[in-house]
């Protein structure tokens, strides 16, 4: 009996044996075999039509991101390839797995300017893990393991596979497949030493300031149980990147907030006065440093992260574990000493009642029933009535910034947002990836008017898969985070921020979605009630203010420990509150 | 600013397509010109080594090199000064015959410079210089004054004085790891 099978079918069970039962994409010329076999594969590879190709790869990293799992797109070759471009860099950026296949035009016509050509390699090797061309059949499976081996070991990333369109056409022979768990050239989980152990070990157990930053890193790894035993242990807190939210919950009394330019004032001021620094799963990204010639002028730094290209490269370390933060914190947990820190830890307190006075009870607790909602009581209300376990996904500017810090996370993987690359656009494909991976937890996604339109044709995936997103626009008419740098550092000259927006509710409902505007702050509450009891999509257009902005505030080149409560006022510790 | 240093990066990699594009891309990122570059293989079967010079300083070289050992393909990536490697490079020259027919002194650059003539012609002579820069651009300036057609000089070989194999060592380690997964 003939054996054979297509390229096309040995990439499809491929991605069967590698456990993929979600694919994100949108077919086209060059990749027509693949999906002329989709076809008969449609019970076990459920494939998501977006509305464009940028979509397809924010909803696969929406997927990655909430499940641990790696996300698979699949486009065409020439436009489409370029398509995913934003959303290849964003997951470079961000360290999320994802496989990408693009169609490529017949080994033959390469170079040729064949029809929809690109040079798909040429243009993702600097914006992706690896990228690898299959011009033949024969070389699927090797391709195939290997990318999800790469993809979603080590530090995750986006893997690149561009699928020749005579190698998804040529037969070979069916051969069972096999998980690819070694490549010579490269090493996912470095050895962890124990002499670095000890010697990190030693500076944490001699330390009186020490504060604990914790990234992405600690999520991919799983090790949110041991980060919390390791604080609670040697009674450190804890403060995360904004990748790094949820790694801890909220209301745990050692975690302290988020650092970077809008982080909360306890752990950016505090960063200024520790006496130790340890960094876990994080690259002290300028956003998160300010000024690195004034970053942590006290602290020795502790440097723990799996990539070792991170080390040193914008913050000099005193010490470096090289490894997995889930091993390396099991390992040195047994090393530190238990102590208390009562006085270090009480030094937050006076910087969070500053926040609290001046700060968040400006952005979150308004009461004038009549006034227009403001951005962090949206998200803080919203974030109380959706409770437990929901999942935060944003988009990029004031909504992300307010949101990620007034929301409240008691869960692991609860929050999805565009952190290194900042992609306006990212949030509502992400959205509909995320709740595709987490069906039970409600997915909650802040936007803004904005980066709303940057991709709004997915609002048609969400019509077509009965996706039940909640999304909030807060909506001012303004690109908000550009007004707002406008206004503070541009003599307020709103050069093309002023926005004309649809009718929301009017598009929702062209969509079949349900819809509601809200435009005064008695309004909210019910309507992020009906939202949250409804069971399908929902959009619920906030209108906010214009002259809202995001606080507290490190102007880029500052230290972090010089800190806007708004725009006329530095927060000074010595100054009565 | 520190005055920039000459620095000697060997990569030893996978023989893959798309490779020096893999590595170009990190130095073009931060600005970084390549002075030369060689890529052969070397004595590990299938590993491929790449030679390249550029003048950068010891921080910077430092983020570029594990920038570059992170790439998948790659096994290994080092940088070097002048002090830690014995290196070379080879020049040829493309004189006219007649111009160093007449030339009294030829033999005498010939035999100063240690250079060797590859080929001669009734047209042209080629003549080639192995050594340092200084030593190749010595030539060529003495061999300027012959009407010289053509000048090449290729890019730097390497091998270095440590006493330690690197890239066998990890290649070993690498081996070790395989096994043990193949056990788990």
């Amino acid at each position: 009996m003939d054996n054979k099978i297509t390229g096309a079918e040995a990439l499809i069970r491929g991605l069967i044996a590698e456990g993929v039962d979600t694919v994100f994409g949108y077919p086209g010329g060059a990749i027509m075999p693949v999906y002329d076999k989709l076809y008969d594969f449609s019970d076990t590879l459920n494939h998501i039509l977006t509305r464009h190709e940028q979509g397809a790869i924010h909803a696969a990293e929406g997927f990655a991101r909430v499940s641990k799992r790696t996300g698979v797109v699949i486009v065409t070759s020439g436009p489409a390839a370029t398509n995913v471009m934003t959303g290849l860099s964003d997951a470079t950026m961000d360290s999320t797995p994802l496989v990408v296949i693009t169609g490529q035009v017949s080994a033959s016509l390469l170079g040729s300017d064949a029809f929809q050509e690109t040079d798909v390699v040429g243009i993702t090797q600097p914006i992706s893990k690896w990228a690898y061309q299959i011009r033949h059949a024969k070389d699927i499976a090797w391709a195939v393991s290997r990318a999800f081996f790469i993809a979603n070991s080590g530090r995750p990333g986006p893997v690149v596979l561009d699928f020749a369109k005579n190698a998804q056409e040529e037969m070979i022979e069916f051969e069972p497949y096999h998980r690819c768990k070694f490549i010579r050239s490269y090493i996912p989980y470095p050895t962890v030493y124990e002499s670095d152990l000890r010697r990190v070990a030693d500076i944490i157990n001699d330390s009186s300031r020490p504060m604990i930053i914790s990234g992405h890193g600690v999520m991919i790894a799983g090790a949110e149980d041991q980060l919390a035993t390791l604080a609670e242990k040697a009674d450190i807190p804890v403060a995360s990147t904004m990748l790094g939210l949820s790694t801890m919950p909220s209301d745990h009394p050692l975690f302290k907030g988020m650092v970077g330019m809008h982080g909360n004032i306890g752990p950016n001021y505090n960063t200024n006065r520790a006496d130790l620094i340890v960094a876990i799963g994080m690259r002290f990204d300028d956003r998160v440093t300010g000024n690195t010639k004034l970053y942590a002028p006290q602290a020795k730094i502790v440097h723990i992260d799996i990539d070792e290209s991170e080390f040193n490269k914008n913050i000099r370390a005193h010490a470096t574990i090289h490894g997995d933060a889930r091993e390396v914190l099991t390992r040195i947990i047994p090393l530190v000493r238990e102590a208390k820190h009562t006085k270090w830890l009480k030094s937050f307190e006076l910087p969070e009642a500053v926040e609290r006075e001046k700060v968040t009870k400006d952005a979150v607790f308004r009461d004038d029933p009549q006034g227009l909602p403001c951005m962090g009581e949206v998200a803080y209300k919203v974030s109380m009535a959706a409770g437990h376990d929901s999942v935060l996904v944003t988009d990029v500017g004031q909504n992300q910034l307010l949101s990620v810090k007034h929301f409240k996370y008691t869960s692991p993987r609860s929050v999805i947002t565009s952190g290194g690359l900042g992609t306006m656009g990212y949030g509502l494909p992400a959205a509909i990836g995320a709740k595709m991976a987490a069906p039970h937890r409600q997915v909650c996604f802040f936007t803004g008017d904005g980066g709303m339109q940057m991709t709004i044709q997915e609002l048609g995936t969400i019509m077509q898969y009965q996706t039940a997103v909640k999304i909030i626009i807060l909506n001012n008419n303004f690109l908000g985070n550009v007004r707002q740098w406008q206004v503070m550092f541009y003599n307020n000259r709103l050069s093309q921020t002023p926005m004309v927006n649809p009718d929301y509710p009017a598009i929702a409902k062209a969509y079949g979605i349900e819809a509601e505007t809200v435009e005064r702050r008695e309004q909210l509450d019910a309507a992020i009630e009906r939202m949250l009891k409804h069971n399908g999509a929902y959009i619920l257009n906030v209108m906010v203010d214009e002259n809202d902005m995001v606080f507290p505030m490190t102007p880029g080149g500052q230290a972090v420990d010089y800190i806007l409560l708004n725009q006329n006022e530095v927060f000074d510790p010595s100054s009565k509150k | 600013m520190e005055q920039p240093t000459l620095f000697t990066i060997a990569v030893f990699t996978e023989n893959h397509i798309g490779l020096l594009n893999q590595l170009s891309i990190i130095l073009t990122r931060r600005a970084i010109n390549i002075e030369s570059i060689t890529a052969s293989r070397c004595l590990i079967p299938e590993v491929h080594k790449i030679t390249l010079t550029c003048y950068s300083d010891p921080v910077t070289i430092e983020k570029v090199v594990k920038q570059i050992e992170k790439k998948i393909d790659v096994l290994k990536a080092f940088f070097y000064t002048d002090d830690q490697i014995v290196y070379q490079e080879v020049a040829l020259y493309k004189v006219p015959t007649s111009r160093l027919l007449d030339e009294q002194n030829l033999e005498e650059i010939i035999r100063r410079h240690s250079a060797r003539i590859l080929e001669i012609t009734r047209d042209y002579t080629v003549v080639e210089k192995t050594g340092h820069i200084d030593e190749t651009e010595a030539l060529f300036e003495e061999l300027k004054r012959y009407d010289l057609r053509q000048f090449v000089r290729s890019g730097r070989v390497a091998i270095t004085k440590s006493p330690i194999e690197y890239v066998d060592r990890f290649l070993a380690e690498q081996e070790q790891r395989r096994q043990n997964l193949d056990r788990q």
